[in-house]
């Protein structure tokens, strides 16, 4: 083994032999969070942006962490030269042309936006929009893969929101609009088809959980899917009719709507949705669990699903944080 | 050095006792009513890795903790009022997580000298 070239954004370094990638990052003094060095405490997680990293040095990580090859760079002995990201990588945009508006209910739009090559995203992750005057707000996918071309988004109006009012009533079918590439960490990867999943979302939090379903339902997924969809009021839910033919058509997903406010229709039911799907799940041992929605409401179920058995490993979560509070 | 001085991070498993040792710890610190309250706002994944290093170090391996760091770390909690009872209360967790795993008790004594070194810095004194 020969000493290897570490290329970063501004250095190029090199790594000698049996050197971790960390200690030569060390010894160049390029500035890197770091803490145990043994591959516990993960701080020192950077990314390879030219393939694969040697597996030994992607020890713990999750899933979709490994996907997007992370790996850990006090473990890392590179086996050749390595291209590798250390923090946030800048984002590029690709402009698309709006191709659908349609409200999903009175305060949520369903934008689609369709482009001339194929993109390579995942249900559930997030894209920037960037209007022209360089406002940009971060919306989560909600269709899957399948459409590589399109990506649908579900845009809740907020109270003085000044991109989603502007995405409601100004955007218009044929505009261009400049999105991001797709970031994100919260979504399916088909390695355990058997597992079970539990889904929970407040609002446009159906958005990515919906795309994951899609996503796993495509992949034959064998598991039980459980989804809890949440609103104050019904008013605020949508796709039921959507769910409802969708939990027909596959008999281990199975759909809960939610409402937190006021008594509950028949075929709704009444509490917060994070609140039915804990009481009504015994233990989350082994389950993937899917987050989505509310910050408050993403945090608490995280931790109160870890104490029900699921491991952090196995919780995927995005919090919805908004500059302006929702329309009541 | 000889072969047979292992530190006590690797006579207690290493790495794989630290990913044991990380759920049973944090499951009995957030089912306990006495300190729950400090993590109320924490995201606990970022804690979780947080709490593996932290006891990589407990552990007596490799790590990076110096007092000003554990000062830093917990100033706000002591705002909050951290104090000895809830210091020991971590203690009390962090023991009976190492007697789950059947760790030796002349073990689980070394891990408790190494954590009980941290409280000045951890209560900010």
């Amino acid at each position: 083994m020969s000493p290897k070239k570490i290329t970063t954004a501004d250095h190029e370094i090199v790594c000698q032999e049996g050197e971790s990638v960390l200690d030569a990052l060390l010894r160049e003094h390029i500035d890197i969070p770091y803490s145990c060095k043994e591959g516990a405490c993960q701080s020192c997680m950077i990314r390879s942006t030219d393939g694969a990293p040697p597996t030994n040095a992607q020890k713990g990580l999750k899933d979709v962490l490994k996907h997007q090859n992370y790996f850990l760079a006090c473990l890392c002995i590179p086996h050749e030269d390595m291209h590798v990201s250390i923090g946030d990588s800048p984002v590029t945009f690709t402009d698309g042309t709006v191709t659908g508006k349609e409200l999903l209910n009175p305060e949520t739009l369903l934008l689609t936006i369709e482009f001339d090559e194929p993109l390579d995203f995942y249900a559930g992750q997030f894209v920037n929009l960037k209007r022209a005057d360089g406002l940009i707000r971060s919306y989560s996918i909600a269709n899957n893969r399948v459409h590589a071309h399109k990506l649908t988004f579900h845009i809740r109006r907020l109270a003085g929101g000044r991109f989603s009012e502007w995405a409601h009533q100004e955007l218009a079918v044929g505009d261009k609009i400049a999105v991001s590439d797709p970031q994100g960490l919260c979504y399916y990867l088909p390695n355990d088809l058997e597992q079970n999943m539990l889904l929970v979302g407040t609002g446009s939090g159906l958005a990515p959980l919906a795309g994951i379903i899609e996503e796993a339902l495509h992949h034959g997924h064998r598991g039980e899917i459980h989804l809890y969809h949440g609103s104050r009021e019904v008013d605020g839910l949508y796709w039921i009719d959507e769910m409802r033919q969708l939990a027909k058509a596959h008999p281990n997903f199975h759909y809960t709507p939610c409402v937190s406010r006021g008594d509950a229709p028949a075929g709704i039911t009444q509490g917060r949705a994070n609140e039915v799907a804990l009481a009504a799940l015994p233990s989350l041992k082994e389950w993937r669990v899917y987050l989505c929605g509310h910050p408050e409401m993403v945090n608490q179920t995280k931790r109160k699903a870890f104490l029900k058995g699921a491991s952090f490993q196995n919780i995927y979560s995005d919090a919805f944080h908004v500059a302006s509070s929702t329309l009541e | 050095m000889s072969a047979t001085a292992t530190t006590l991070y690797e006579q207690l498993g290493g790495e794989a006792a630290v990913n044991a040792a990380v759920d049973i710890f944090y499951r009995k610190v957030l089912d306990d009513h006495r300190i729950n309250r400090f993590f109320d706002h924490t995201d606990m994944e970022k804690q979780a890795a947080k709490q593996k290093a932290f006891l990589t170090m407990a552990f007596g391996g490799p790590n990076n903790y110096s007092g000003a760091d554990m000062r830093r770390g917990h100033a706000h909690l002591v705002k909050m009022g951290l104090d000895d009872s809830h210091f020991d209360a971590v203690m009390e967790h962090l023991t009976g997580t190492l007697r789950e795993l059947n760790v030796p008790q002349n073990l689980i004594d070394q891990v408790a000298a190494i954590a009980e070194s941290t409280r000045t810095d951890v209560l900010g004194r």
